[in-house]
């Protein structure tokens, strides 16, 4: 049974270009909303890009900017200059 | 007694406003700056012609020689609203407060040899004239443009040559203690001094020119890419000792010109892109204004440097031109 990796972000303004690039970047991953949140879910990874967030935010934006909107994760953290990741590894 | 806590999801019956939601084809949430730009602009029901000029009505489509089938398809890729105008410009001025308490705590302006505090005199300050004028044209492109998306963009870059205005204005204070004297004096040299006669004559030449979206291309590729960029990132050597402070203390315009320029770019490409009627107009446009950019470069260039930078700036002015898709 494949782990779940997630991402839980705030549903406002500041956070829909990465929940769009998230929806655009990764197939299979599920929606669920709730009040004043919605929760990204996916087997094994879950990828937010840099580019894609910024083709729709309109400027440069650094992938820890993702904190200010971030409520909940679950999955193995891998970040660098370009990507923000949670998943797992078996 | 128990108590319970859920929480209910209370589904909104509207994402967005109808004409928004028409336009992105989905009732779906909208940006703000989507809702901030969109249709907003009037098209009907004006209720009588003004009388300075009756033969159009107030937004008409009719004051450019360009056509577009919809105005609104150069959006802004800043997605630049009134809030993420001023945040992005409040960053910026963090930038330009730091580098000048530094620059006064240093004693960068003092310490300038007398050739250099000269040729800033002469060479730097009468630019606040330069963006007087910018911020005219802007203004002026803003009220007679037609649709949001292009015009709303206009009054921020409007803002943006006050801005400008100021820091070259502050820069002055610097050499004159404060006392305004330097830009008393440089007021003198734009309207007497042979240097900055051809810039005056443009800038004074476009403040009458009608067409709105010629303005636009006039403003952009000549003014902002010739004149601005030559003085503010070509004359370096002019500055003698001076170069660095004064490449410090007018940063904020190189990142302006970089992300304005991302713009204007844009709005340039995609409307000589609609047709090609509005591409040969556009481009004997651009051919016009950037050859008076340079012929008005050129006396101030030699007044102050032995460089060929007139014809270098024009050069990449040019180059920038045909990378929009122009005849250049």
């Amino acid at each position: 049974m494949a782990q779940v990796a997630s991402l839980t972000l705030l549903h406002n303004d500041d956070a829909r270009p990465i929940i769009e690039a998230i929806l655009a970047d990764n197939p299979g991953v599920r929606v669920l909303d709730m009040p004043g949140c919605v929760k990204l879910d996916r087997d094994m990874e879950l990828v937010v890009n840099r580019a894609s967030v910024e083709e729709r935010l309109g400027r440069s934006w650094d992938p820890q900017e993702i904190h200010l909107v971030l409520v909940s994760m679950a999955g193995n953290l891998d970040e660098d200059d370009d990507r923000f990741a949670v998943g797992w590894k078996h | 007694m128990t108590i319970q806590i859920k929480t209910i999801d209370l589904e909104p019956k509207r994402q967005t406003f109808g004409h928004i939601a028409r336009r992105l084809g989905a009732d779906k949430p909208a940006s703000r700056y989507q809702e901030a730009t969109l249709d907003v602009q009037a098209t009907d029901n004006f209720h009588y012609k003004p009388l300075w000029e009756p033969e159009f009505w107030f937004y008409d489509a009719g004051k450019s020689a360009v056509t577009m089938e919809d105005w609104y398809k150069p959006l802004d890729p800043r997605q630049f609203y009134y809030a993420a105008y001023n945040i992005a410009r409040a960053n910026m001025n963090q930038a330009v407060e730091r580098n000048f308490a530094f620059a006064e705590e240093r004693g960068l302006i003092e310490k300038l040899s007398a050739e250099a505090k000269a040729a800033i005199e002469r060479g730097l300050l009468p630019l606040r004239h330069l963006h007087w004028g910018s911020n005219m044209n802007m203004s002026e492109i803003c009220q007679r443009g037609y649709g949001t998306a292009v015009t709303a963009p206009c009054i921020f870059a409007a803002g943006d040559h006050l801005g400008m205005a100021q820091i070259v204005s502050r820069i002055g204070l610097e050499l004159d203690g404060q006392t305004g004297v330097s830009l008393d004096k440089a007021k003198e040299t734009w309207l007497s001094d042979a240097a900055w006669q051809g810039a005056r004559r443009l800038i004074e030449d476009l403040l009458v020119e009608r067409d709105w979206f010629q303005l636009y291309v006039a403003q952009t590729l000549a003014v902002n890419a010739v004149l601005f960029d030559l003085v503010y990132m070509r004359l370096d050597s002019a500055w003698r000792d001076g170069a660095i402070p004064v490449a410090m203390l007018t940063e904020f315009t190189a990142d302006w010109r970089a992300e304005e320029g991302r713009w204007s770019d844009h709005v340039v490409k995609t409307v000589a892109a609609e047709s090609p009627a509005n591409k040969t107009v556009i481009s004997q446009w651009a051919n016009h204004w950037i050859d008076r950019a340079v012929e008005a470069a050129e006396p101030l260039v030699s007044a102050l440097t032995n460089a060929d930078a007139a014809a270098a700036a024009g050069d990449a002015a040019r180059s920038r031109a045909r990378s929009l898709g122009l005849n250049v």
